[in-house]
């Protein structure tokens, strides 16, 4: 069903601009398809502007963004990319049912359809016994999962999802990735932004950014072969203290 | 656009609307209480047949601004404008989604307003008392459709509550409630002439004294669904899909 033809994403010469600051200066990266692609990196490493970027609603100062082989935030890939923002974007004074069922008809769901996909996306977030409470009513987690289902609602061919667990308990989580590791075993594209390393070695990729660069591109196997780390946080943290020496030496050469 | 993605805004709008019991009996009793107010204020008196009609226009307006302007304010500050322009929904469709949603409510505010004004309250008026629903109506939506324009300027909602009598209450004054149009001085009278509110109190008034007002409510109904259009038009321009 998806085009395995080319990679999901395909960034090139990236320059971003929020303010008054630079957030991404120069950034190249291939996105597979039909993986779980983790972003890790610290707050304020660029996570979400590249997330916009790909998505299509960050205004860039230079570089191409691809996506499914169109320009990111092209019309064909509006019911093709799905995107859940860090903070829940819901109608809190809307029940969950009718958040859901909202979204699944603004991607073109009608009738029966729009109904097995709403009933299915409700029992994937584990929602449905809360299925006709108003959002406002719910916890923080749950809301999020309200936002998440927003967007899996239409089965995206890509789905760009930043910080979809924070917040939300061992099993709810290890039940989220579960499901993220089963849509991109039928073809779905994930980008999934994390900053709770111990999700990263669940990712087929991970890609950590500092201050807007790619510090590595690997597979989670990769990244402790390489570093000798034990686990994921002191792998990230052996890189960021390698690429300070490094640094270090360029400026004083 | 795509009717049933306008639809389906209007639906999901028209639901938020109705958890909020509070906010649909403001919109329908608060017009009622006013007119009433002012029917017994100038009771035994001509007056109230005068300036009702036109009060009749002013507050679908006004409700509808606010109420308007704060929604879709709260649209872009809980990112779901945002996600909603991520997806195959257009512009057009979300900001028709308002104004189908906003006129429906307006229906029946209108039905309510006038039947209480005319049998409640004893309001005479010349011309037939539908054609008061209808430009009700007219007004309403013109007041959704300035909201969605205001909203777009407007950064918190305090911000968005203080348009109202920046974008509203100069139209108030000038729309010839207080003093006839042709009698105010003529530089005011050119800045009434393209303020919309203006011909919708016109067309108020003329079914007031007028038994056969329907050409000349016409006439004004056209010029307010062109400032409708407008401003439609000029609030899409708000509404962007990138941001920084």
């Amino acid at each position: 069903m998806m085009n395995n033809s080319g990679p999901a994403v395909a960034v090139s010469g990236l320059q971003v601009v929020r303010g008054k600051r630079r957030v991404i200066p120069d950034l190249d990266l291939e996105i597979p398809a039909g993986q779980v692609v983790g972003l890790l990196g610290p707050s304020g490493s660029g996570k979400s502007t590249l997330m916009r970027c790909i998505v299509g609603v960050q205004i860039i100062e230079s570089g191409t963004v691809t996506v499914l082989g169109h320009p990111a935030g092209s019309p064909v890939l509006r019911d093709r990319v799905g995107y859940v923002t860090q903070s829940p974007s819901v109608y809190a004074d809307l029940s969950v049912r009718d958040n859901v069922v909202y979204f699944g008809r603004a991607v073109g769901l009608r009738g029966t359809e729009l109904r097995e996909a709403v009933d299915r996306t409700l029992s994937e977030v584990d929602l449905v016994s809360y299925a006709d409470q108003l959002v406002q009513d719910l916890s923080g987690g749950q809301e999020s999962r309200v936002s998440l289902a927003a967007a899996l609602v239409g089965r995206p061919s890509l789905l760009v999802l930043d910080e979809p667990t924070v917040g939300l308990d061992p099993v709810l989580r290890r039940d989220l990735w579960e499901l993220f590791r089963h849509l991109a075993e039928r073809g779905h594209s994930l980008v999934v932004s994390s900053h709770v390393m111990d999700e990263a070695t669940r990712c087929d990729r991970l890609v950590l950014l500092r201050e807007g660069h790619v510090l590595a591109d690997v597979t989670p196997a990769e990244l402790l072969q390489q570093t000798g780390a034990v686990d994921a946080d002191a792998a990230f943290l052996a890189l960021i203290d390698a690429e300070t020496t490094r640094s270090g030496e360029r400026s004083a050469s | 656009m795509n009717a049933g993605l306008t639809a389906a805004t209007s639906g999901r709008v028209l639901r938020q609307v109705r958890t909020d019991h509070r906010t649909i009996g403001l919109i329908i009793i608060v017009p009622c209480v006013l007119l009433g107010l002012l029917a017994w204020i100038y009771n035994g008196t001509r007056v109230f047949d005068a300036i009702g009609p036109a009060l009749l226009g002013v507050f679908p307006m006004v409700v509808m601004f606010i109420v308007t302007s704060v929604a879709t304010l709260r649209e872009r500050q809980s990112g779901t404008l945002e996600r909603l322009l991520t997806t195959p929904m257009g512009k057009g469709d979300f900001m028709l989604g308002y104004a189908v949603a906003f006129g429906a409510l307006a229906v029946v505010q209108a039905v309510i307003a006038t039947g209480f004004a005319v049998w409640v309250c004893g309001l005479g008026v010349a011309g037939p008392v539908w054609l008061l629903v209808v430009v009700a109506v007219f007004d309403a939506v013109l007041g959704t459709a300035l909201g969605l324009l205001a909203s777009g300027f407007a950064r918190t909602e305090f911000q968005a509550v203080q348009f109202m009598p920046a974008f509203l209450l100069p139209q108030f004054l000038l729309c010839g409630l207080l003093i006839p149009r042709d009698q105010l001085p003529t530089v005011l009278e050119w800045v009434s002439n393209v303020l919309p509110l203006s011909y919708a109190v016109d067309a108020m008034k003329e079914i007031a004294r007028n038994p056969d007002p329907v050409t000349a409510v016409l006439g004004d109904l056209g010029i307010v669904a062109a400032f409708i259009g407008g401003a439609l038009a000029l609030a899409s321009l708000t509404l962007s899909r990138r941001s920084a």
